[in-house]
């Protein structure tokens, strides 16, 4: 399922972070295992979702591909370029290709900064623009461009309702004209009728720019409606990966089946649909189960599957699935969401 | 909305708070009533007004200073009447609230068994050691594994599913008739969200209880509720029997609530329609219709008539505070259900464009 003309490429890819115990000499008792070797392809101007619970490790992947985080291990390739160990002035090349908008429009944005310096901020750290004017009538572009008055250039945040602030992130993000954007869970801070302002404002972005994204969100709805592609993350792995159709329409991983089960319907009609509910929390990634992850709480988990660890691999209906025993044609149409189309 | 006699029936409810900036108009006048064993679902985005409700109904707004006018009728004695001793008998007893963020609404430094021991000898006189051996039975019964274990630990030793778990066990210590939830699982992910519903109902069922559930989540309430109220800037402007509500909604914002969420079934081409502007400062409220600066289908007179709400005619359960006219307003949403824009279907039922366009500001 790999793209033809892939902007990033993702193999192997591994973050560990060291549990230490002790003041000062400090010895390392374990890791947390956030991202344990997760491969996967965004190819040039399409929009891969990475959905999963909390720890499962999708922003932790996230940041790494932005190099925010050092890898433990694995290569990540941006534009074909090996970009996992740059340091620098490369590194720093590296950054106006890639932006990143927050989950929290509240605590995103420098509250003592006006909004135009908060935009403007980008142009600074890479040195472009320098004269005052021409920086000023740039904001004021991109501030139009994402429906800001761009009259508001000398407000602060606290001016601006939680929509808006969404918005200035989004400017400062389109700034530098990156070629990928990763958002983190852009929404989910944010009440109803607000949220479609946010994600059309982001589909009208990327078609007019041609932006290529990585798009994490929590809520399934969300993410099928703005990504081409859907990786699930369960633990620190990749559980499933796939065209947003065959993943929701023929999920092949229980563990996608229960999540998209779990979603509450606004649709009393559809309410009563089978709910496969997964007993349990997540394991903790400092101690994750061996062989399948998800073998503890599976319910079609068997012995097999806590002996060996299931390859993602091609289940014949469009998605690349980590299951000995992925889910049946019967159970698939339990779950219910398949669209009427 | 329901049965003879309900359990709890709120009368012209009226929250207002004194500040510096003015006075908060939090809740405005608000009716609605749960009967026995049924499910309320009150639906509405931040500021509306809907956690207001339920903190006056079990009396914690009255130390904020609050103005309280109107009448929370429970079991047929007015709660608004009540001094503050008569109402502690009945919070956490007979009426029992879970909250959003159970990191914060238990004592980290006290261990969960003690917290719930607390509750439980708060209004029953039980021994210590009785009350212990109830908090076991308790977490055991809202599906806490080995409950024995779990009463020693501390909040932070727990998940957040077990501290919800953990919350609801001290809310139904005592049987409560009523179950008030305020976003009960909006903090949680959605397996274990799924997990928390379920147990809900399935206490409800077992106790003959009725829940308030309080939400911005349109699927939670299409799950859980029987009936619902949406509300906006401190009013209901709709209420109808979930099905009813879901299957015709009279009320804009309610259209535009359904139409801004993308829905799991969808396909990637549906264009989300969102509700242009934000929701009004409850302070300084628009004149007439709340909703008409940010309502696609506002009329000259609609910012100057205050609209009731008022029963939809042929569906006497379903109630709308709405200016347009009933049969306009079945078209707008069969134009609106089949996919069209707000343009489109004020276009196909001759209707015109507002004077001012909503919310320009923003798209």
């Amino acid at each position: 399922m790999s793209a033809v003309d892939p902007l990033v490429q993702v193999r192997g890819l591994v973050k560990h972070f060291p549990i230490r115990r002790g003041v000062l000499i400090q010895r390392k008792i374990g890791a947390v295992q956030a991202v344990d070797g997760v491969d996967f392809d965004v190819g040039r101007g399409e929009t891969l979702g990475l959905v999963g619970e909390t720890g499962c490790g999708k922003s932790t992947t996230a940041r790494l591909v932005m190099r925010l985080l050092e890898p433990t291990s694995g290569e990540i390739r941006f534009d074909g370029e090996d970009i996992t160990h740059l340091r620098g002035a490369r590194l720093k090349a590296l950054r106006r290709e890639m932006q990143m908008i927050f989950q929290d429009p509240y605590s995103s944005l420098n509250p003592r900064k006006t909004v135009g310096s908060a935009i403007a901020e980008p142009f600074a750290i890479h040195h472009m623009l320098e004269g005052r004017h021409e920086r000023r009538r740039a904001v004021q572009e991109l501030m139009e461009t994402v429906g800001l008055n761009p009259e508001h250039y000398n407000r602060y945040p606290h001016e601006f309702s939680g929509g808006q602030r969404q918005r200035v992130g989004v400017a400062r993000a389109l700034a530098l004209k990156p070629k990928l954007l990763i958002a983190d869970e852009p929404v989910s801070a944010l009440d109803v009728s607000i949220q479609a302002q946010v994600l059309n404002l982001l589909r009208e972005m990327q078609r007019e720019l041609g932006l290529t994204m990585i798009f994490i969100a929590h809520d399934l709805s969300v993410v099928r409606h703005m990504c081409d592609r859907v990786a699930v993350m369960y633990l620190g792995r990749i559980v499933e990966i796939g065209s947003g159709d065959a993943l929701y329409g023929s999920p092949r991983h229980p563990y996608t089946g229960a999540l998209l089960s779990a979603v509450p319907v606004a649709d009393p009609s559809l309410a009563h649909r089978a709910r496969t509910t997964l007993s349990g929390d997540v394991p903790s990634p400092a101690n994750p189960p061996g062989a399948c992850r998800f073998h503890t709480r599976c319910p079609k988990a068997q012995e097999l599957c806590s002996l060996e660890d299931p390859p993602l691999e091609d289940k014949a209906t469009g998605t690349l699935a980590a299951c000995h025993f992925p889910l049946t044609e019967e159970e698939i149409a339990r779950i219910g969401v398949r669209s009427a189309a | 909305m329901s049965a003879a006699e309900p359990l709890l029936r709120v009368e012209d409810l009226r929250v207002e708070f004194a500040t510096e900036d003015g006075v908060v108009h939090a809740v405005d006048g608000i009716t609605y009533e749960v009967a026995r064993g049924r499910t309320l679902g009150i639906v509405g985005e931040s500021g509306s007004g809907k956690t207001v409700t339920a903190m006056t109904t079990l009396g914690l707004t009255r130390m904020q200073g609050a103005q309280i006018s109107g009448r929370i009728f429970f079991e047929g004695k007015d709660l608004v009447a009540l001094s503050d001793g008569e109402l502690r008998t009945i919070r956490g007893n007979e009426i029992a609230m879970i909250f959003q963020d159970p990191l914060s609404s238990l004592h980290p430094l006290f261990r969960v068994g003690d917290q719930l021991v607390e509750a439980i000898r708060a209004h029953r006189d039980v021994s210590k050691a009785a009350a212990r051996e109830r908090a076991i039975e308790l977490l055991g019964l809202v599906g806490i594994p080995d409950p024995a274990r779990r009463v020693r630990e501390y909040p932070h030793e727990i998940s957040g599913g077990m501290r919800q778990r953990a919350m609801i066990g001290m809310a139904l210590a005592n049987e409560p008739k009523l179950l008030i939830a305020d976003e009960p699982t909006t903090a949680l992910d959605v397996t274990v969200q799924a997990q928390i519903l379920e147990l809900l109902e399935r206490l409800q069922r077992e106790l003959d209880m009725a829940i308030v559930i309080i939400t911005h989540d349109l699927g939670v309430v299409a799950e859980m509720a029987d009936d619902i109220a949406v509300m906006y800037a401190g009013r209901i402007v709709e209420s109808a029997s979930a099905k009813v509500l879901f299957g015709g909604p009279e009320h804009p914002y309610t259209w535009g609530l359904l139409r801004s969420i993308p829905r799991l079934t969808g396909s990637r081409e549906e264009q989300l329609v969102p509700i242009p502007g934000t929701p009004p400062s409850l302070i300084s409220r628009p004149s007439g219709c709340h909703f008409h600066p940010r309502c696609p289908y506002a009329q000259p007179d609609h910012s100057r008539i205050d609209p009731q709400l008022e029963p939809v005619p042929g569906e006497p359960s379903h109630h709308a505070a709405c200016l347009l006219d009933a049969s306009l307003r079945a078209r707008l949403w069969a134009e609106l259900h089949g996919g069209a824009t707000p343009e489109e279907a004020r276009a196909s039922v001759g209707l015109p464009a507002p004077e001012t366009p909503p919310a320009e500001a923003l798209r």
